[in-house]
């Protein structure tokens, strides 16, 4: 048996009564009691997430905006501000995503980026090879000694100004998508959830008082379980399932994400332009009873899909799914998936599904 | 929770409790719900089918994962519980009155030689360490 991963805060979620569970090699905590009540209480009112599982990567020396124009498919020269950050995806030259990250422009010789844990080795291998060859100066040091918490829902910002004195000053008048440091911590407005909220990253040591003080001040902790159905009905992918290194964004409904205007070359650019997109992410919504789960199999009129994300819905009390379909589906469309060898019938619709605390699904 | 000492139990993790008129009801355990965690979708077999022991005959669905639920003897379903599709949650609240469906078995004395409170409680043990 190989030993688990920990995060700063496992003894934390152990006394908390989490039920912790291996995810992808980390002791993480799932539930600490009803998932469901854990979701509805960050759209309604605030949680508190551990994501230090998740890497921290900083890029240092001069060049890094120039680097990162050809290292993602999302432009950095999108960002202007100081503490503006930016979805992307990191493709190989097939096209296929390595990773989807956020980039924070902190000064034209910092910019600090945000991985997936399960994908952070990888990552780092794969900036390292290329900046070696297009950015030798470059400095990429990955900091695993950050711990980082996410603090989501509509009075997260409020909790958080309780709890850290100074706060309010600093991040009031911060941007969505946007950070600002603060001492040894780091705070972003941004999150996996569709709601308000910041993700912080502080020093390991520090993480426990800090976790411990938010839950003085009422927010409540909640698990990896919920954090996948709120960041599913946000219409947010999940790295591993909705993509990975066999599909491109353009299949994954991350052509917002990729910036084919602009003259500048980046990995994975050639192939993009030369490939069409053979498939479609889209949203469904099941009409009969049942749970939509990844990997059933979805028969339309213009041949078969696939759902890479299902689950149940607490906000619309339905199941839901992303599923990567045939080009030529439609939103509106009804279609069937099979599950169990019965064909249920699911409707095609525009996602996120639900944001800010409500449904706000789509099929016309 | 401790398991009710009235029931038998399978190593799958159902509960089946004899009624007065001979049938039994079967649901899952204490075990069973807090693994699977909130309950959202039941799917009960149809009345009248016939199954054999241990065939895989319901499906319960959590937030979380789907699972099978098995028939503990060999018989016949003779009713399913309704209340559960509006509130599936009630297996997370009261999994010991939580019945999925009732069946006649085909053998009585097969229902004796399921697991008593103690031997389910000793696997169930064996499963966490």
């Amino acid at each position: 048996m190989t030993t688990l991963k920990t995060t700063p805060l496992n003894a934390a979620h152990r006394a908390m009564g989490a039920k912790m569970v291996d995810f992808g090699g980390w002791d993480m905590p799932v539930n600490y009691g009803s998932q469901i009540d854990e979701h509805h209480q960050v759209r309604n009112d605030c949680g508190m997430f551990d994501v230090s599982h998740m890497r921290v990567v900083d890029m240092k020396g001069e060049g890094v905006r120039a680097f990162l124009r050809y290292l993602l498919a999302n432009n950095a020269d999108k960002l202007t501000l100081p503490g503006k950050a930016l979805y992307s995806t990191m493709l190989l030259e097939s096209g296929g995503v390595i990773d989807d990250l956020i980039v924070y422009f902190m000064n034209e010789n910092w910019f600090r980026i945000v991985v997936n844990a399960g994908t952070a080795d990888k990552d780092i291998a794969w900036m390292k090879k290329q900046a070696s060859l297009h950015a030798p100066q470059l400095d990429i040091t990955d900091h695993p000694e950050l711990a980082m918490i996410a603090v989501q829902g509509p009075n997260a910002r409020a909790k958080v100004w309780d709890a850290l004195p100074g706060s309010r000053e600093l991040t009031e008048g911060l941007i969505p998508f946007s950070a600002v440091e603060m001492g040894t911590m780091f705070i972003a407005r941004t999150g996996y959830t569709g709601e308000d909220g910041f993700e912080i990253m502080i020093p390991a040591k520090a993480a426990p008082f800090f976790w411990a003080t938010l839950a003085e001040n009422g927010v409540k902790p909640i698990g990896l379980g919920a954090r996948d159905t709120l960041r599913l009905e946000a219409g947010m992918n999940l790295y591993g399932q909705d993509m990975d290194e066999s599909v491109g964004p353009l299949e994954s409904g991350l052509a917002w994400t990729v910036d084919l205007k602009s003259e500048r070359d980046f990995i994975g650019k050639a192939a993009l332009l030369a490939n069409p997109p053979a498939s479609k992410l889209v949203g469904l919504v099941l009409l009969d009873r049942g749970v939509l789960r990844a990997h059933q199999t979805v028969h339309t009129a213009h041949g078969d899909g696939e759902i890479t994300s299902g689950s149940y819905s607490p906000t619309l009390e339905k199941s839901i799914a992303l599923a990567r379909m045939p080009v030529n589906v439609a939103i509106g469309d009804t279609v069937q998936v099979n599950i169990r060898d019965k064909m249920l019938n699911a409707q095609v619709v525009k996602y996120p599904f639900a944001r800010n605390g409500k449904a706000v699904i789509s099929s016309s | 929770m401790s398991n009710p000492s009235n029931l038998k139990y399978t190593a799958s993790h159902e509960w089946v409790k004899t009624e007065s008129d001979g049938t039994v009801s079967i649901g899952i355990t204490q075990h069973a719900q807090e693994l699977l965690g909130d309950m959202v979708f039941v799917e009960a077999p149809a009345v009248g089918r016939s199954l054999k022991a241990k065939e895989e005959c319901a499906v319960v669905e959590s937030v979380k994962a789907a699972a099978d639920v098995y028939a503990p003897v060999s018989g016949t379903v003779t009713a399913i519980n309704g209340d559960l599709d509006s509130s599936p949650e009630a297996i997370n609240n009261e999994p010991y009155s939580a019945w999925i469906f009732k069946m006649k078995p085909d053998n009585a004395a097969d229902i004796d030689a399921l697991l008593d409170a103690a031997a389910y409680q000793a696997v169930v043990d064996s499963e966490e360490h």
